[in-house]
């Protein structure tokens, strides 16, 4: 029987994989993906700690997770088709017609 | 209807959230109706979704009273109104009307004047009451994301202006970041407690033994999710940028309303399920509180645009508040409530300025474009200075009211040191808000335009500067009213 | 039981290697293939989780559905200009810093609290029927949730529709 801590650990891996990408990457749809990343990695935390604790309130948890990415997801890409459509790059390093 | 999942309690605990929902459902279908010269109906449908949501209100408290209940709780848990949530609600109300107030004129400047904007905005306040009242971590996060991705679309609503893009991708990619931070937060406040009803969160944690390090993860990922929301340093780097990219009237009501919402989650969060905890988040939070107040201040100093200076002061704000949560005692939660209410007004109020500026040609969000306005609209310049002084801090303005109380709970529980470093820091405010009115008052006008005086905005301002004064001239109404909410929150 | 770990390692490499592989890619169309790659590869832990029906929406949502869109999104937007260009942002100094600091407080942590992994007590309810289980508890407990979140859907749809559009 795998532990819990297993489990635990890949997840703290992957969300530390996606906050890696999200920091370091410039195109925007990559960044996002890696948004995905971190949010799999809590969904992971959540069912096997439901399971560990045999309850599934975790498991209602990533349900909701689930649609909210959704949702973020849709307006996300919509936005980034928007800020493509009023100029011609993805490139993060070159939005910054706000600057401090 | 009526059964065992579904009560009568919980129906009516959830009317204000539906009527506001079907308001806003109404605005959009009767919107396919109106054409563009009728688009300001919109605005009158979604004013009198607001008001029905306040009558509402009206109606629980006056049933809370007969029951003698000081709290009610529905849906098994997952919601509880107390005196805090009726106080943060009724401070929603107030920020949507105003803010729809201010911005029908504004849109039909920019040409962007759907009914969508309406809709979203009162989606933005059901998402935003659920903040306040909710006590589950599940009725939370839904209500928190409802709220943030209805801004999302706010901030960049101006589809053709690149800043407005710019500011909604920003404010899109860190907001989906900052979130994912806070459930994995949550995450292991659920893993342990085996519940994610907020209370039960709290006393299972309040038995584990100190420095138990996955307390302490989550502790800081969940600080660190919410000081994004908040705008805390060193998360704040989103905020000037979206405010100066965001349409006027979205800028003024993200200022007021998400923020005051987002404090809401973090008083619930850290007074609830943290609350035992208090010596592992206490010098987290002075940390942050003295970082907040001095990259706001100091920042705010060298701006030109308006939008972006009061998007540092806001951050300013956001660090006298955190002050008040350090203090911890009740005259700090009395002074949190008390400036959370005050700032809405003066920051709504000066924010309306701002939209005013805007006009046929010029954007008006530099601070120059207020060039003179004491020649050309008395009435807004004298206004303004009211709202630069409360925001100041300076008696007999509603500011002062505030900082007075946040100051007062330091004092009483022996931070010394934080309260000289946030009076000098309001010195340091003095500075660039009167800049502004030196702006105002002394330099010759650059144009001859009008600011757009509409009859919403003429009502906010009115609105906004009358409780501006009102709250500092006769404060006693107010503190009681404060008082009430942080008993219910301490029991 | 040894066939239950090894499916358990087989797993982790897939979802590991696919996140890695995810955000090292320099094509865009590459990092949305590992993506789903690692979300198949979730799936697969939830279903080695006896969480049966929340591997089926992963899959029905996440890989059909947001990869999907991703794709979608990746195609309409101009790719050889983002190929050419440098892969990592101007600021990875302190991305690097950030990251070896996140990494290093998490190993961290996880290290020192490995013997406090044994959570509150178990209820010991077995997990039969996972699917009608969720529909008792999602109905009953977090109906107010769900409720909230079919609003989030359609300010979502309000949303998308808003910003790409090109007239409404």
């Amino acid at each position: 029987m795998v532990p819990l801590s297993y489990y635990l650990i890949l997840a703290a891996i992957l969300f530390v994989i996606g906050v890696a990408g999200f920091l370091f990457k410039r195109n925007i749809v990559t960044i996002f993906m890696s948004v995905e990343l971190m949010l799999n990695a809590v969904n992971l935390t959540f069912v096997s700690l439901s399971y560990s604790l045999r309850q599934l309130d975790g498991q209602i948890f990533v349900f909701f997770v689930m649609v909210v990415a959704a949702a973020e997801a849709t307006i996300g890409l919509a936005i980034i088709i928007t800020v493509f459509r009023n100029r011609e790059s993805l490139n993060v390093d070159r939005i910054d017609l706000m600057k401090l | 209807m009526l059964s065992e999942y579904f009560s009568a309690v919980d129906f009516l605990l959830l009317k204000p959230a539906i009527l506001l929902t079907i308001f806003g459902i109404g605005v959009m279908l009767t919107d396919l109706l109106l054409d563009e010269r009728q688009k300001y109906f919109n605005a009158v449908t979604a004013l009198v979704g607001i008001g029905f949501a306040a009558v509402q209100m009206l109606r629980i408290q006056s049933q809370m009273r007969e029951a003698g209940v000081s709290e009610v709780e529905a849906f098994r848990g997952a919601i509880v109104l107390d005196g805090l949530g009726i106080f943060f609600i009724w401070l929603f109300l107030i920020s949507t009307a105003i803010t729809i107030l201010i911005s029908f004129r504004y849109l039909e400047i920019e040409n962007e004047h759907h009914g969508e904007y309406y809709a979203i905005l009162l989606f933005a306040t059901v998402g935003m009451i659920f903040l306040a009242i909710g006590m589950d971590l599940i009725t939370l996060f839904v209500g928190l994301e409802l709220m943030v991705l209805s801004i999302y679309i706010l901030a960049g609503f101006l589809r053709g202006d690149r800043r407005s893009n710019e500011a909604a991708m920003k404010y899109l990619l860190l907001g989906a970041f900052s979130s994912g931070i806070l459930l994995y937060g949550m995450s292991l406040l659920y893993g342990m407690s085996n519940s994610t009803n907020l209370r039960v969160i709290g006393s299972a944690l309040s038995q584990r033994p100190l420095g138990d390090p996955l307390v302490i993860m989550a502790v800081v990922t969940i600080a660190a999710g919410l000081f994004f929301k908040i705008g805390a340093v060193p998360f704040h780097q989103w905020l000037p940028d979206v405010y100066e990219g965001a349409p006027h009237s979205v800028a003024a009501f993200m200022s007021v309303g998400p923020k005051v919402a987002a404090f809401a989650l973090l008083l619930r969060l850290f007074l609830v399920p943290l609350g035992e905890l208090r010596e592992q988040w206490e010098p987290l939070l002075i940390g942050v509180a003295v970082a907040t107040m001095t990259l706001g201040n100091l920042a705010a100093i060298s701006q030109s645009n308006i939008k972006r200076m009061l998007g540092y002061s806001a951050i300013s704000h956001v660090g006298y508040i955190l002050l008040g949560l350090v203090a911890g005692n009740e005259t700090g939660l009395k002074g949190i409530v008390i400036y959370l209410l005050v700032y809405v007004f003066m920051n709504l109020g000066i924010f309306t300025v701002v939209v005013a500026m805007r006009r046929r040609d010029l954007v008006g969000d530099e601070i120059n474009d207020m060039a003179g306005l004491m020649h050309k609209s008395p009435v807004m310049a004298i206004l303004s200075l009211i709202f630069l002084l409360s925001l100041a801090g300076i008696p007999p303005t509603a500011g002062f009211l505030g900082k007075y109380f946040i100051f007062l709970s330091l004092l009483e529980t022996g931070h010394y040191t934080l309260a000289v470093i946030a009076v000098l820091y309001v010195a340091v405010a003095i500075y660039y808000y009167f800049r502004i009115v030196v702006v105002m008052f002394m330099q010759p006008p650059a144009d001859q335009e009008l600011p757009s005086m509409s009859l919403g905005i003429r009502c906010a301002l009115g609105v906004t500067a009358a409780m501006t004064l009102f709250m500092g001239l006769y404060p006693e109404p107010f503190i009681q009213l404060a008082t009430g909410p942080v008993l219910a929150i301490l029991r | 039981m040894v066939l239950h770990d090894f499916f358990f390692y087989i797993l982790a490499a897939i979802i590991l290697g696919g996140g890695i592989l995810t955000i090292t890619r320099r094509n865009a169309v590459h990092s949305a293939i590992f993506l789903v790659m690692t979300l198949i590869g979730v799936a697969g832990l939830f279903l080695h989780l006896q969480a049966e029906f929340l591997a089926a929406v992963q899959v029905f949502l996440y890989v059909g559905g947001i990869t999907v869109l991703f794709l979608f999104v990746i195609m309409l937007v101009n790719l050889d200009e983002a190929a050419k260009q440098r892969q990592f942002n101007r600021q990875w100094g302190l991305a690097l810093g950030c990251v070896l600091l996140l990494v290093a407080e998490v190993g961290y942590f996880l290290y020192q609290g490995r013997d406090s992994f044994s959570f509150a007590e178990s209820s010991g309810v077995l997990l039969q029927n996972n699917t009608q289980a969720i529909a008792m508890s999602l109905y009953g407990d977090y109906l107010l949730p769900f409720e909230i979140a079919s609003l989030l859907l359609l300010v979502a749809i309000i949303g998308a529709v808003v910003m790409a559009k090109k007239q409404i």
